[in-house]
């Protein structure tokens, strides 16, 4: 063989027997990725099996299935929960909305550079440090009890209020940070063109800059949602009574706690395509050509480096 | 130099440092209207820094700069007015990906001369058709050819009706079948009157083209002159260097 050259020799086994072995080499693949299943299937079938064997032969399980896996509380407390649920859909519709407009303001702020607007970038950019810094149910504790407790008149009392305030101040902080890294990601030959066609930097960061960052950023803000839909269970604390709280009301009066355990297949069940959605918004961006990719991976890093501490517990 | 008021763009003593590095170190140039003017050099030698600065995209450290007589480096003066004026055309096309090519070209006109969409639409559909870009002004940028990109940038530009072109090596970037397209814009252009001062690798374009060139070495203009003159017959000893060089790379 290496006598002889390796180009050589292929080119002498000829074009009778190359489809033969192309056709060899798809059966073989073929036949592995049918083993590969096999096998998946098979760990996985034996790994839940030891682990639901142990788990249902502990010496605890009849008092924790009694108490968690009740059907009919589950039953009975469940359209209570869905409907508790609707709350926590309007926190995060609202907060949302709120969240999305401050967030963008912040990052703008931020991204500035001229001199004039150093006081605006050093506000921006302590609000978003104090936000980042406090624990999100503290921040929920502190307005909620904090603000109506000063008794101020015409301070409004109504906790949902105060959630809805809450949950935009702490949000809005870790967004604005993804708007932020999305700006950044747009490379400065694009503000310099706009420039140069006489828009004004507010032009420029308008037309052409922000529109770009944005469509960059959705697959991380995405995220930041499910975040957000899952942390709007800390208002509880404060009074509103949304999913998490309902499901407490129903577990006082039944000292059971399957509602916690009809709580979490509501949030499975919205949660899950929600992140599945965003994996695939994300695989989609990476798919896309050089520049595109490249800059995902540019928003993904600035936010790497901004995420110390997430709010959500 | 001194100043005749109709110049259309005056350049004096113009300095520009990033940090340490002194890129333009006293240049005075005068361009008339419907001058062309071929600006060569060197990779480093400050050519696209030039234009930047003509353009007010970098902020200059000691000089004046003069459109059609009127200082634009003075304080005060309306930066995004003077854009206006002074069309660039870049390396890199610079178009914005997100937007169709016809809402590239009518951005300016749109939302800086606040001219009516229609109206912004129909004169950019008939310079996308002068240049041959008609069938593509509903497309995105990144469904164009480099050439064809570059076409739209040239213009994008143009749209906005510029007393002065400045164009920085707008075929450096582009596959060598898709160079001529461009060029042949560019000669058009210089056919119609614009005014345009043009950075280039393209010698034989320069020659072609320019009523003057100018040879930019280490942030000065060397040496300057008509194309047969500086090409056949360079007097400074730096200017036949660079063209050697440039010959043995081919391109000349
Ligand atoms: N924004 C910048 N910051 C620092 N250095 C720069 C910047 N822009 C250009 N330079 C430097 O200035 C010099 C001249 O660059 P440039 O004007 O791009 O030259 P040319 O276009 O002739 O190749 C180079 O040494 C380059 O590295
Ligand atoms: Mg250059």
């Amino acid at each position: 063989m290496t006598a002889q050259g390796g180009p050589d020799a292929t080119s002498r086994g000829g074009p009778a027997s190359l489809p033969g072995s192309r056709a060899q080499r798809r059966r073989d693949e073929r036949t592995s990725a049918l083993r590969s299943t096999l096998v998946a299937f098979l760990s996985t079938f034996v790994v839940f099996g030891v682990l639901v064997y142990i788990v249902v032969n502990s010496p605890g399980w009849p008092a924790v299935q009694a108490s968690f896996f009740a059907p009919d509380i589950f039953w009975s407390s469940l359209p209570g929960i869905v409907a508790a649920f609707l709350v926590n859909i309007q926190l995060f519709l609202i907060s949302e909305v709120l969240i999305l407009a401050l967030a963008l303001v912040l990052a703008v702020a931020r991204s500035s550079t001229a001199p004039v607007l150093f006081p605006v970038r050093l506000m921006a950019t302590v609000y978003v440090d104090i936000f980042r810094a406090l624990p999100g149910v503290l921040v929920i504790y502190i307005l909620g009890f904090g603000i109506p407790g000063l008794n101020l008149p015409g301070v409004p009392t109504d906790p949902f209020l105060y959630a809805i305030v809450a949950l935009t101040l702490i949000y809005s902080a870790y967004v604005s940070e993804v708007y932020r890294a999305g700006i950044a990601s747009i490379h400065p030959s694009q503000t310099a063109a706009a420039r140069s066609l006489g828009l004004s930097q507010p032009q420029a960061l308008r037309y052409v800059v922000l529109p770009q960052a944005i469509r960059r950023v959705v697959p991380p803000l995405l995220n930041d949602f499910i975040g957000l839909q899952k942390d709007t269970v800390l208002v509880s604390y404060i009074g509103v009574v949304e999913i998490f709280r309902q499901s407490q009301i129903v577990e006082a009066g039944t000292f059971n706690f399957t509602p916690y355990l009809a709580t979490a297949l509501v949030f499975l069940v919205v949660t899950i395509p929600l992140a599945r959605f965003t994996d695939w918004l994300v695989a989609r961006q990476a798919r896309r050509g050089g520049g595109a990719s490249g800059a995902a991976s540019q928003v993904a890093s600035a936010l790497g480096r901004s995420r110390g501490g997430q709010a959500a517990p | 130099m001194t100043g005749s008021a109709a110049a259309a763009l005056q350049v004096e003593g113009l300095w520009k440092s990033f940090g340490p590095l002194d890129v333009l170190q006293g240049i005075d140039l005068e361009v008339a209207e419907h001058e062309v003017i071929a600006l060569i050099g060197a990779s480093g030698s400050g050519k696209s820094t030039l234009l930047r600065c003509i353009n007010l995209l970098e902020t200059i450290d000691e000089g004046r700069i003069f459109i059609e007589g009127e200082e634009i480096t003075a304080k005060g003066v309306n930066v995004d007015r003077i854009r206006r004026r002074v069309g660039i055309v870049f390396q890199s096309f610079n178009l914005f990906p997100h937007m169709r090519v016809i809402d590239n070209v009518t951005l300016g006109p749109r939302k800086v001369l606040k001219r009516p969409a229609s109206d912004a639409e129909a004169d950019a559909m008939r310079l996308l058709e002068r240049f041959g870009l008609a069938e593509k002004a509903g497309q995105l940028p990144d469904r164009l050819s480099g050439g064809q990109q570059q076409r739209v940038a040239i213009v994008r530009a143009l749209a906005m009706q510029p007393d002065l072109l400045l164009l920085d090596e707008v075929t450096s970037a582009l596959d060598p079948e898709l160079v001529a397209e461009v060029l042949n814009v560019i000669r058009e252009l210089a056919a119609g009157g614009m005014t345009m001062l043009i950075a280039t690798h393209e010698m034989g374009f320069a020659r072609d083209i320019a009523n003057r060139v100018c040879f930019l070495d280490a942030g000065r203009i060397l040496e300057q002159g008509p194309p047969a003159q500086i090409f056949a017959e360079p007097r400074e000893a730096r200017t036949r260097q660079f063209l050697t060089r440039i010959i043995e790379a081919g391109r000349l």
